[in-house]
Parts: C-alpha cells; sequence; structure tokens
C-alpha cells in the first residue's frame, strides 16, 4: 500500500466510484487507474505534466480581463476565478518542448469562469500565434471552453475572428497546429480555433460541440444519447483526427512534431 | 385580456418620440416579422442576378441565398441569410437558422469570389447558427470555424450588412468582413438575451434587462469599433432605401478595390486585431509594457452616456 502522505487525501472518481489517493491520481495526470475516466486538469497543471520537464516558459502573463461593461457579477467572477486557479486569465500561454521539439502552446483552465473566451483570451492567444509565426514554431494547443464570455458582450464574440485571422497567416507561413480536445470544449472556442488545426486530438471522453445539449433538447424537444457529442461521436463523424489518452499525449505530440518540421524555403 | 392580445401589446414597440428606445425596443424591431429579408435587398440592390445553390457535399440549405449579380458595373457575390417571407417559407428556411451545409455553401461561393476577384456582400440576419442534432452531427462548429478562417485570408474585398439580428458564432460566420454596416435597429450579440437572461438570472422573462447589459445596439457597435456604418432604416420607402445602401456599397467596394490584393487582407486582419479591450500588468511595476497593437480609445464620456442610459 502507498504511505499516505500528510497533504494526501482521498478522491473519489465521479464516474465508477473508485477511491483514490490524490498523490496517486495526480502522478496518473487526473485518469481514474480503475475506468480511466479522464478527469479535469487545470491548464499550469497539464503543461508540466505533458511538456518536457521544466520546459515551460510562459508568455504575456499580465495580459487580463476587464469589465468594460459593468457586467452584472463580473468583476466579482473575475476576482473568484483569479482566487481559485491562481492565473491571471483563461489560458496559459508560452513556450516549451515535446519530445525535445520546440513549439508554442497554449492550455485553457477550465476553472476560470469555464475557460470561457473574452477580450484577454483572444489577445493571449493571438500573440501566440504571432510569436510562433515569428519564430517558426509549431503550435499546440489545449483547448477546454465554455464558449464565448457573454460578460464581455460582442466584443467576446470578435475574438473568435481575431484568434481565426491568426491561426490562417501562422497557417499560410508553413506552420503546423494542433489542436487537443479536452472536456469540455463547446460554443464559440469549437466554432473557431479548436476546430482549425491541421491535427486534431481529443482526449477519451470529452464533451465537444457547439450547442449545448440543453439548448439542442428544448429546441428539438428529443433526448439525447448519452455519447452525444462525446469525442468517440465526434471521432466517427469523421471530425477528429484520434482520440488518445492523456498518458500517452505528450509522445504522441512529440511523434507529431517530428513528423511535421516546417518545410525549408526554397 | 387574453395571453395573445397581451402578447400583442408586449411585442408594440413604442416610436413615441420622447421615448429613446431601449436595447430591447431594438430587439423587437429586429426580430419583427414585418421587417424586410434579405431576399428583399438582394432583389433591389443588384441586378442580373443568377442565384446559385449547393454546398457540394451535403445539401442545399435554403437558410442560406448566394449568387452572383451586379452592383451597377461590378460583378459581385452575395450572400444572405434568409429567414423567409411568409410562414411557410418561414419554415422551409429554418427560421434563419443555418445548418452547417448553409455554411459550406456560403464558403463555396467565396472561395469562387476570390478565383475571379469578385468583391463579396453579406446579408446577416440570424437568431444564431441551428442547435439540433444533425447540425452537431455534419459539424456546425467546424463549418463555422472553417469560414472565420478562409474569409479572414481572402484577398476580395467583403461587406458584411447585419439587416436584422446578427447571434454570435451563426452570424460572425458571414460577417469577417472589411467593413460591417448595421441597419439602424440591427443587433449584435454573443448570445441571445433570453440565453443570457437564463444563465444570469435562472429567468428567460428578464430578457429586457439582459439586452441593455449585453449592449447590442447599432450605436454599441460603433462605439466597440466592431461596425462601421449605421444605415437609417425607411421601410415605407423601401426602394429608396436600398438604393441609398448600394450607393454606399458601391463607393466602399470602389475605395477597397483600390487596394492590393495582399493589402485587402491586411486590412482586414487589421480591422479584427484591434477588437478587444484588455488590461496588461507586468511582474515589476518600473517596467512599462507599450504595445505596439493599436488598441481602441473609448471615449469616458461617450461609454458614461451608453452604460448608464435609461
Amino acid at each position: 500500500m502507498t504511505p499516505v502522505r500528510k497533504s494526501d487525501y482521498t478522491e473519489t472518481c465521479p464516474a465508477c466510484g473508485h477511491e483514490v489517493s490524490s498523490s496517486r491520481l495526480k502522478r496518473n495526470l487526473k485518469v481514474c487507474p480503475r475506468c480511466g475516466k479522464h478527469g479535469r486538469m487545470g491548464a499550469r497543471e497539464r503543461l508540466e505534466a505533458l511538456c518536457d520537464k521544466g520546459s515551460f516558459r510562459e508568455l504575456y502573463r499580465g495580459v487580463g480581463s476587464r469589465d468594460f461593461l459593468n457586467f452584472p457579477k463580473y468583476a466579482e467572477k473575475l476576482r473568484q476565478a483569479k482566487e481559485l486557479t491562481g492565473e491571471n486569465e483563461a489560458v496559459v500561454c508560452g513556450v516549451a518542448r515535446f519530445g525535445g521539439e520546440p513549439c508554442a502552446v497554449f492550455a485553457m483552465e477550465p476553472g476560470f469562469i469555464m475557460a470561457s473566451m473574452g477580450s484577454a483570451v483572444g489577445e493571449k492567444i493571438t500573440r501566440t500565434f504571432e510569436y510562433a509565426m515569428k519564430h517558426s514554431l509549431p503550435v499546440v494547443g489545449f483547448t477546454a471552453s465554455g464558449g464565448a464570455r457573454m460578460q464581455e458582450g460582442v466584443l467576446s464574440l470578435m475574438q473568435m475572428a481575431k484568434v481565426s485571422g491568426a491561426v490562417g497567416r501562422h497557417g499560410n507561413d508553413g506552420g503546423l497546429y494542433i489542436t487537443v480536445l479536452t472536456d469540455p470544449t463547446t460554443g464559440g472556442v469549437t466554432a473557431s480555433f479548436a476546430m482549425q488545426g491541421d491535427i486534431i486530438l481529443a482526449e477519451p471522453g470529452a464533451l465537444i460541440g457547439f450547442a449545448g445539449r440543453r439548448v439542442i433538447e428544448q429546441t428539438t424537444g428529443t433526448v439525447l444519447p448519452d455519447d452525444f457529442q462525446s469525442a468517440e461521436f465526434l471521432l466517427s463523424h469523421g471530425f477528429v483526427d484520434a482520440i488518445v489518452a492523456r498518458t500517452e499525449l505528450a509522445s504522441t505530440i512529440a511523434l507529431l512534431l517530428r513528423q511535421n518540421r516546417k518545410r525549408r524555403p526554397a | 385580456m387574453t395571453d395573445e392580445k397581451k402578447a400583442a401589446v408586449e411585442m408594440t414597440i413604442d416610436l413615441s418620440e420622447d421615448k429613446p428606445m431601449t436595447a430591447y425596443d431594438r430587439l423587437k424591431a429586429a426580430r419583427a416579422t414585418t421587417r424586410p429579408t434579405s431576399q428583399a435587398y438582394i432583389e433591389r440592390i443588384f441586378t442580373e442576378r443568377i442565384e446559385l445553390h449547393g454546398d457540394r457535399h451535403f445539401g442545399d440549405d435554403p437558410a442560406v441565398i448566394g449568387g452572383i449579380g451586379f452592383l451597377g458595373e461590378r460583378p459581385v457575390t452575395f450572400i444572405g441569410i434568409e429567414k423567409g417571407c411568409d410562414i411557410d417559407d418561414r419554415m422551409t428556411r429554418n427560421f434563419g437558422c443555418p445548418r452547417p451545409e448553409g455554411y459550406r455553401k456560403a464558403l463555396r461561393l467565396m472561395r469562387q469570389a476570390e478565383k475571379f476577384g469578385r468583391p463579396i456582400v453579406c446579408f446577416v440576419d440570424t437568431l444564431g447558427a441551428y442547435c439540433g442534432v444533425d447540425a452537431e452531427e455534419r459539424g456546425q462548429g467546424e463549418a463555422i470555424a472553417r469560414n472565420l478562417l478562409e474569409m479572414m485570408g481572402l484577398t476580395v474585398p467583403i461587406i458584411s450588412v447585419i439587416i436584422g439580428e446578427g447571434g454570435s458564432g451563426g452570424a460572425l460566420a458571414l460577417a469577417c468582413a472589411n467593413k460591417v454596416y448595421m441597419l439602424e435597429n440591427a443587433v449584435y450579440s454573443v448570445i441571445t438575451p433570453e440565453g443570457c437572461a437564463t444563465i444570469l438570472w435562472r429567468d428567460a422573462a428578464r430578457v429586457a434587462d439582459a439586452a441593455k447589459c449585453l449592449h447590442i445596439t447599432a450605436d454599441d457597435m460603433i462605439l466597440f469599433k466592431v461596425a462601421e456604418r449605421v444605415i437609417p432604416e425607411d421601410f415605407d420607402n423601401f426602394d429608396e432605401m436600398c438604393r441609398l445602401l448600394a450607393h454606399q456599397l458601391d463607393a466602399d467596394l470602389t475605395e477597397l478595390c483600390k487596394l492590393s490584393p495582399k493589402r485587402i487582407e491586411e486590412d482586414r486582419y487589421e480591422r479584427f486585431r484591434r477588437l478587444g479591450i484588455i488590461e496588461e500588468k507586468t511582474e515589476n511595476p518600473r517596467i512599462v509594457i507599450k504595445t505596439k497593437l493599436p488598441r481602441i480609445n473609448i471615449n469616458k464620456d461617450i461609454l458614461k452616456r451608453i452604460l448608464h442610459r435609461k
């Protein structure tokens, strides 16, 4: 039996009810050792676990959101999110290596207002693509999001176009863009940079879709099957390239980066 | 009073002069079934038209219409989201909520325009992209994402006119333009005010409050630089209104066509690159980050006026 450390506590898998110590769960990348349920992972935690050890260097940490519309409860929500996650915004960006291959990375933080995309998230990801283009780097992005952040009104919507422009330019320059769709990736993020990767991977069981499940059920008056909008559903409909278990992700990304090195200019 | 009558009173728009229109009034005006739809504008603005159908993958979405016509001497690709003019037509057209094949049809026509160097004019009027099982199965998210990606890279000028509702990603998929016009009472929003009210207050009936909070009117769009022009509405003299709109489109396209193809793409990129309001801190307070990117300078007085208007 693993000795239980003082800081350790027991966590229960929401899928199978298996009890596991938090340190063991962390070592297993938040994947339940019994049923393989992929638990949600914070952005920084994910980057530290998946990138080559010590290779992650953060960029644009100072960029944050402003409550410029005086939107109800937004300032409070931002404050709580910062406290809860220790992050300044719902996405963490930077440069890192996978299997020695350098790349620009971003990972979205589900604990930060459901990783919704406002002006700051759009700005950080756009800058990451511009940085990658300038330095001839591929981009690896881990998406998770409830969609556009309504608290910033129409300017959140505009971030979809802004990021898409940067993705397009990076791609036209010959840059590789790999997206990893994690639970949950929905709304305006699905309808923009999550689905724009040259290679689109997904974690097992992740919820991925455009419209929310409840909205579809209300609109159509039907009850949806459990696997609707799961990663497996998207794979069978041809919208993701592969489903990769979290424990295999780092090596898969390293392989893809090695296979898709940028063409040398003629 | 019967419920039906109550609803009718509720939907009446108060146009008395002493009371300025609220965001909710404008939302109701934008959704009014008496409002002209894309078809009506296209018929009056373009001559010698041909409508083109189908996405070449799955089908032909009646919620999106498109084709080629002349704006003055200039061949132009037109695309519009069509809500339909009577109840049967509205049902056929899914009330102007496009499915993925609608967006793919639009993209096909835009690629064609790019090939032949034709400017593109889009008319946007949708509650949002259709939320249905079939739409999800065929990749609604992917279809919109693809449109955004490719529209941002086109080297022909694009002008989008929001004629009624600009509903979220489903509207943006036809509005990654060099210039965006808003009709006077058109609205543009990241989420339906009903959806916003449900999330905020668990009460879809507080739609008026949500509409105010979201800042969805044409004035707001000008303030945030999301739109360039507001087009006055005059549905009683609709032919004349369309003549003026055609004139405006022609003038702006003439200006945009003077730019090189590369500059047209850059113009659109820079237009969207500026959008967003953020704060930027540094770890060391003595260092001031000077951002090269142009930021929106919001006039505080105007912002106050808009935020606190009744």
